[in-house]
């Protein structure tokens, strides 16, 4: 039971000439008895309850390509780390919204990134892990622009358009992984969807947003222009009404972005990870198969070799048949082990999943709702200076 | 709790039926009573039946009914625009045209893109496609009604001989709209009129600002639409993302879709009650400002036309010439000008009488309905949450 939990701080950013660094600050509280790896000893200790360190974006992307490149071959679902922006506009030294926006925005993927690496029981043990939470400083990660999510991903694709090529399928003796696969992707094309749906959302709100506050300030004139004194005041009350509807829409909008769509973007690349799992698990089968088909090709030789007359030459048919025999128990240990550990793994991820959901649905049920009672408490302010016109 | 949520696609409640009085406050008078009883929408025409009761003995029988076209209203519109002894009236502005254009289109793709879609995303796009088309249609109908009660109600308009004909005759007027060169000399008259424009004083220029209100008003509407036909399409996203193992959460998600469902249906109704309240009152004001605008400009042009009979009186007396003849047409320019200030005293009062008991009517009926409909909202949004909460 985990209830390690990961808040991430932004920290200063540094204004130098050419670049600017931004730091986040990792503050982790957890329960748990960790075993420590920089004391090195045998017995677990407690660690401090809250352990705090500063780490680059760039340290975020090598843990994650460290993690991913140890676990995804045996079948863990890693979390994908947040995307590296094509461009990063932080400006140096302003107070600018939108660099504030992005700020904030790669605050909460980090810290939802973190929260479900460290979630995961296999990965929680890892020593990379344990050091990125925990060591004051840690070794600069080399070359992520190679190894970011995106450069990651184009692997992985790269491997999975390798797997779609061959032409012999696997014989799939478990029709749970084909139900699951086709579940899988039946929910990508819908997260999908819905991702996209939910940015149109988000825009219209904004442009909603927008055109309330012009109607606002037209609002505002005619009443500034109108003479009959009560109707002049009604009608500046309704720009001031439609003013804070402006504000209101425009929090919405940020709160339909910041909890579902981001949700849904989350998952869109959580399912890219299980389709490379669901990959490298025919990898294997078919290195096990390929292994197989070998150690036929060398027993027939082999057989071939019994009737000639060549001693040297079947010894070592014979150390080759041992050496790949012992192989293809691996192959087929390996193939069980990855198989095992996917089904263990989706059954994880799909418990998380419903729960992520659901929170994150219930919380922007209650931002939707909190809206409604300001809209409510807006317009029956207006209302009695409406009948107060006579 | 259910008298927020109505499920049908009738995005026009009953109550919303009568919107005669809606942008004007009138009297009714018992010695004249216009209403348009019926409207039929043919291919490229609404025929609007004009059903009138009157006690007057100018009218052969106490009531009756004739159908009239748009082209009709128009030219009843224009006889008093055009008529010298109405110059010192307010011209209730005529009814824009019918516009069902952009409703037909909409039903026309829809009908083409009928295979591509379910059967129950068709139908539910027809119902609100033809809630919508209904809507505008009953718009078309209100706003000629509110016309020809509007010249009804006046004390002098509602004499006119065209109005009576136009009221009674059995057969067609035959009224051809205006041809080309008709329309161009229309043109002509406006840009004199605007260059004359500047002579208008006295009148604050609340129709910039109206005009501004209509342009910015039209798009917030097309907005909160807009939104809320995107907020169902992300219901239709969600309701199908149901996980066929997770019975649970197939009704959880279930639950959100509805809600979402329920919700968009109150923010539809929000927009066209804003559109009703708000953007309609906009627009008519827009129009009735225009024509107390005009007044005013002929008011300025029989000003202008005493003072150069003046000038002409002036020259013709010291030259000796004429001087009668200047000096009927200066006694002409005088009583028009003075016939028409009188008037116009009393029409702009009643204008702004007219406008101030308008807006507050809809101000305050539109508060009423934003609140109506922001607490359905909450009351959906409570009751999923509950619903939601307690299904851990």
């Amino acid at each position: 039971c985990n209830k390690m939990i990961i808040t991430i701080y932004t920290s200063h950013i540094y204004k130098s000439i050419k670049t600017c660094h931004m730091h986040f600050k990792i503050l982790a509280r957890t329960p748990l008895i960790l075993p420590s790896l920089l004391l090195q000893t045998s017995l677990s200790v407690f660690r401090l309850q809250d352990f705090s360190v500063k780490r680059r974006f760039s340290d975020f992307l090598g843990l994650h390509s460290k993690l991913a490149s140890k676990y995804l071959h045996i079948g863990c679902i890693v979390p994908p780390a947040p995307r590296r922006a094509l461009w990063v506009r932080v400006k140096v030294g302003k107070e600018d919204q939108s660099s504030n926006e992005f700020v904030e925005k790669r605050r909460c993927a980090l810290e939802r990134y973190l929260m479900r690496t460290v979630k995961h029981p296999v990965l929680l043990k890892d020593p990379d892990l344990l050091q990125f939470l925990e060591s004051p400083e840690l070794a600069r990660a080399v070359s992520t622009q190679a190894l970011s999510g995106a450069g990651l991903m184009r692997m992985m694709n790269k491997a999975a358009d390798a797997v779609n090529k061959m032409t012999i399928r696997m014989n799939e003796s478990d029709t749970w992984f084909e139900e699951k696969q086709q579940h899988f992707e039946n929910l990508d094309l819908q997260l999908r969807k819905l991702h996209g749906s939910i940015e149109s959302l988000v825009c219209h709100r904004k442009e909603l947003s927008l055109n309330t506050c012009q109607f606002a300030r037209s609002a505002a004139m005619l009443g500034n222009s109108e003479d009959h004194t009560a109707l002049s005041r009604a009608l500046s009350q309704l720009a001031e009404v439609e003013e804070k509807m402006e504000a209101l829409h425009n929090e919405q909008a940020n709160q339909d972005f910041s909890l579902l769509s981001e949700l849904v973007g989350d998952y869109v690349r959580l399912l890219s990870a299980i389709k490379a799992v669901f990959e490298h698990r025919v990898k294997t089968w078919q290195k096990w198969q390929d292994t197989q088909i070998l150690l036929q090709k060398k027993r027939e030789a082999e057989a071939k070799l019994q009737i000639t007359n060549k001693p040297d030459k079947l010894q070592q048919a014979k150390d080759e048949i041992k050496e790949l025999e012992l192989k293809v128990s691996q192959g087929e240990r390996d193939f069980e082990q990855i198989s095992k550990t996917i089904r263990k793994e989706v059954t994880r991820f799909e418990k998380e999943r419903v729960k992520d959901f659901k929170e994150t649905i219930v919380k922007y049920l209650e931002t939707l709702l909190h809206s409604q009672q300001q809209m409510i408490k807006y317009w029956e302010a207006f209302l009695p200076e409406a009948k107060a016109i006579s | 709790m259910q008298e927020g949520l109505d499920d049908g696609p009738d995005f026009l409640s009953e109550e919303d039926r009568g919107p005669r009085a809606v942008n004007v406050d009138l009297q009714t008078d018992a010695t004249l009573q216009v209403d348009i009883s019926d409207a039929l929408s043919e291919r490229d025409k609404v025929k609007f039946t004009v059903h009138t009761k009157s006690s007057l003995p100018n009218f052969k029988q106490n009531e009756f009914s004739v159908v009239r076209q748009h082209e009709e209203f128009i030219w009843l519109h224009d006889s008093f625009v055009e008529n010298e002894e109405y110059a010192g009236y307010i011209i209730p502005p005529a009814p824009p045209r019918p516009d069902f254009d952009a409703s037909r289109e909409k039903l026309q793709k829809l009908g083409e893109g009928e295979g591509s879609m379910t059967k129950e995303e068709f139908t539910k796009m027809k119902q609100e496609l033809e809630a919508e088309y209904l809507a505008i249609f009953k718009k078309t109908v209100a706003m000629h009604e509110v016309f020809l009660c509007r010249v009804a109600a006046h004390p002098v308009l509602r004499k006119d001989l065209n109005f009576h004909v136009f009221l009674e005759y059995g057969q067609d007027l035959s009224v051809r709209g205006k041809n080309k060169k008709e329309k161009l000399e229309d043109f002509f008259k406006n840009v004199v009129k605007s260059a004359d424009g500047v002579l208008v004083a006295g009148v604050k220029d609340v129709d910039d600002f109206f005009e501004h209100e209509k342009t910015f008003l039209l798009e917030y509407h097309t907005r909160v639409k807009d939104a809320s036909a995107k907020s169902d399409r992300m219901i239709r996203s969600h309701k199908s993302t149901p996980d066929p193992q997770e019975g649970l959460k197939s009704l959880f998600f279930l639950k959100v879709s509805e809600l979402f469902e329920k919700t968009r249906k109150i923010e539809a109704r929000v927009a066209a009650d804003e559109d009703l309240k708000l953007a309609d009152l906009l627009k008519y004001y827009l129009r009735e400002s225009q024509a107390a605008k005009d007044l005013l400009y002929r008011r300025s042009r029989a000003l202008v036309d005493y003072e150069n009979a003046n000038k002409a009186l002036d020259k013709a007396r010291a030259k000796n010439r004429d001087v009668l003849q200047a000096e009927t047409s200066q006694q002409i320019c005088c009583n028009k000008f003075d016939k028409i200030s009188e008037s116009a005293k009393q029409e702009l009062i009643d204008f702004k009488t007219r406008r101030v008991s308008a807006f507050r009517k809809n101000l305050v009926e539109l508060a009423e309905l934003e609140l109506k409909h922001a607490k359905g909202n909450l009351q959906l949004l409570q009751s999923c949450l509950g619903v939601l909460k307690g299904n851990t």
